[in-house]
């Protein structure tokens, strides 16, 4: 049987005033993905987890979240999902247990249920040490496992989560994501956006996002090797100059600069050689030279440069 | 539902006590304008420095400059010799009232003729002066009627109007009798409206609105959850300059309390209804304070607290009627100072009501759980 997608999202668009923020944005999501909305700062990853909340209208088009239209039955959406926004959203001036024990009860919790499910919750997150602490005086990391705690009190079926680890440190943000494969194997669906490609690489699928359009949609492994264009990894003496050279030569993809590496994405018609001849006939020694498989910035990169 | 809202207001209470500052504001602000008021803010009329100049040095001169003094309202502070000592006193300050009693003064009132005595009032301040003037010429004609009394005990009666006035209310006309009224109205005013509209307006500055929008809450369920707390702050306020305002200052409550108590809730009810409707135009919590002060300066003086209404121009006695606390101060000062009831205050408690339900209907319908 054809279980029905978690998220569906027919042509989103909004506007706001003159800008245009998301452009006829598609996707469907199914139940027990954990799907990433990959993008710069100003791609409309934040407009379009409004929309998906049920928070925001879109301007035309529609979505389905957990079977429901977001513009015509908005609190039903809210009933299934959890969602985390941008900036830390909780009181500051309450303490952690009594942010849960708030939100506990706006979603309506049975009084049964709440003890053993916020015991468990506390204890995924490591909060029981810190239950009696103001949400204010929490860490970073510690701040967003309880926005996570919150957001999960009432069991929904689709957790949105915009940007959830935006500036928390490496090791927080590496427990963060253990509790979301967790929360995977419970078959919870998460969509979450992020600026970082290193995280994109553990979602399930991702959706490269730019200037309000879905560029790319696929599985990380399979979006590094769609890349119709091959990658080489060059070393030269003088890389400024040696860029400079490069991006010169036409049917060069993507060049970006890693240390004393240069990453270029070469047409189909070049080959290593005509590369590595522009370079040396310019007087610039190169020490190495290979072909890679293209990281997700890599194809990110082209992917924008040729859409630009 | 009820557990929502309960939980909202729980949520608010603890937010509220947790901050100093709110603290701070909730009860000594009230306390600091209350005894500002009673204390400093008096329009009464005592103790009025006078200057006497004397040129009849009779018993008759001297005993009407007793009588100014024994009314307790003036107080001879200098004697001087010419009519240039009165301006230097005038001009220097020292003296905002001079008396001059003419030569010949004892001789005419003997002889039944009219003697005018000179009063001088330094009308920098008109307000004073006015009452200054009617004083002295209240005591001067008191002192003349009594000369004549005496001087026609054998004598048959005259005709002659003797006007005797009452003060009603407010016999001693203590100006803090009638200010302190007003001063709770515009108290419970002004901390119902920055609570109410900064709680709003914190939550959207620090993210969190975003984050209860997402849950089904209902909008009235915010409202009321936002409300309820603030309106018993306002009434926790309203006790505590009542209760201050009785027993330190003597304000005397003539009427039913319980009345009062009532005439507040449907008062409160527009307050925090304005304070509503800052929070939906406001972004910030300064934006929100701003807007408060922008509407309550108005409020105040259009509400008959310091200046009376029958005295403004056509156009400014129209906003009073849509001012909340033109009409609560009717209430309070009536419950206040005359003890009269409902019978006599049902059209300011209407008035009160039906602005009421507009304003938090208005606010609540421009609430949305939608962001821009």
């Amino acid at each position: 049987m054809n279980e029905p997608a978690a998220i569906v999202a027919r042509s989103l668009t909004r506007t706001f005033g003159k800008t245009t923020a998301l452009t006829g944005l598609d996707f469907e999501i199914m139940r027990g993905e954990l799907y990433g909305l990959v993008g710069p700062d100003g791609a409309g990853k934040t407009t379009t987890m409004r929309i998906l909340s049920g928070v925001m209208l879109p301007t035309s088009g529609d979505a389905l979240v957990a079977g429901h239209s977001v513009i015509k039955e908005p609190e039903r959406v809210k009933e299934k999902i959890g969602y985390m926004s941008q900036r830390f959203g909780l009181y500051e001036d309450l303490t952690v247990i009594e942010n849960i024990h708030f939100y506990a009860d706006l979603f309506e919790v049975p009084t049964k249920e709440r003890p053993p499910r916020i015991d468990r919750l506390l204890g995924f997150s490591n909060l029981t040490p810190f239950k009696d602490r103001l949400a204010g005086n929490l860490s970073g990391g510690m701040k967003q496992k309880l926005g996570l705690a919150c957001a999960l009190i009432h069991t929904p079926q689709v957790l949105l989560l915009d940007e959830p680890t935006n500036g928390v440190d490496p090791v927080s943000r590496r427990d963060f994501w253990k509790i979301l494969y967790d929360l995977l194997r419970e078959k919870i669906t998460i969509f979450l956006s992020t600026a970082y490609l290193d995280e994109a690489e553990r979602c399930t699928r991702i959706g490269l996002i730019h200037a309000g359009r879905i560029l790319l949609e696929d599985q990380p492994a399979l979006l590094r090797r769609s890349l119709d264009i091959r990658m080489v990894e060059i070393r030269p003496d003088n890389i400024r100059r040696a860029a400079r050279i490069l991006e010169e030569i036409q049917g060069i993809a993507a060049l970006s600069v890693y240390g004393d590496r240069i990453h270029v994405g070469l047409g189909k018609t070049d080959s290593l050689q005509t590369v590595s001849g522009a370079l040396e006939s310019r007087g610039i020694r190169i020490d190495s030279i290979r072909e890679i498989i293209p990281s997700l910035e890599d194809v990110f990169i082209s992917r924008v440069a040729r859409h630009d | 539902m009820f557990e929502r809202i309960h939980q909202m207001i729980v949520k608010e209470f603890a937010q509220v006590f947790r901050d100093k500052r709110m603290v701070l504001m909730i009860i000594a602000s009230p306390m600091i304008q209350l005894l500002m008021f009673g204390y400093v803010v008096t329009t009464d009329v005592t103790n009025v420095p006078t200057a006497l100049y004397d040129l009849d040095k009779s018993q008759s001169s001297r005993e009407l400059a007793r009588s100014l003094e024994a009314s307790g309202y003036f107080e001879i502070v200098n004697t001087p010799e010419s009519p240039e000592g009165i301006r230097y006193l005038l001009d220097r300050g020292e003296v905002s009232c001079a008396v001059q009693i003419n030569r010949g003064f004892e001789k005419e009132m003997l002889k039944g003729l009219p003697s005018p005595i000179q009063i001088i009032a330094d009308g920098t301040d008109s307000n004073t002066a006015m009452i200054t003037v009617s004083y002295a010429a209240r005591i001067a004609a008191r002192f003349g009627l009594d000369a004549s009394k005496v001087a026609l005990v054998n004598r048959e009666r005259l005709p002659g109007v003797d006007a005797r006035t009452r003060i009603w209310y407010n016999p001693d006309l203590k100006s803090r009798n009638y200010n302190l009224p007003g001063v709770i109205a515009s108290i419970v005013m002004i901390v119902g409206l920055m609570l109410t509209s900064m709680a709003v307006v914190r939550e959207r500055e620090t993210g969190t609105i975003e984050q209860l929008m997402v849950t089904p809450i209902k909008p009235f369920e915010l409202i009321l959850g936002k409300t309820i707390p603030f309106a018993a702050i306002g009434y926790f306020d309203m006790m505590l300059v009542t209760v201050t305002g009785v027993f330190w200052f003597d304000v005397p409550i003539k009427g039913f309390l319980p009345l009062l108590f009532l005439c507040t809730g449907i008062y409160l009810l527009s307050v925090l209804g304005i304070g509503l409707f800052i929070s939906t135009i406001s972004r910030t919590q300064q934006q929100a304070m701003m807007a408060a002060m922008f509407f309550y300066m108005p409020a105040l003086l259009l509400s008959g607290f310091v200046f009376p209404i029958d005295n403004m121009p056509p156009v400014f006695q129209y906003l009073t009627y849509i001012n909340p606390l033109r009409y609560f101060l009717v209430i309070i000062r009536g419950i206040f100072l005359k003890g009269i009831g409902f019978s006599l205050l049902w059209p300011q408690v209407a008035a009160l009501l039906i602005l009421g339900i507009t304003i938090i209907t208005l606010s609540t319908a421009r609430f949305r759980k939608r962001l821009e």
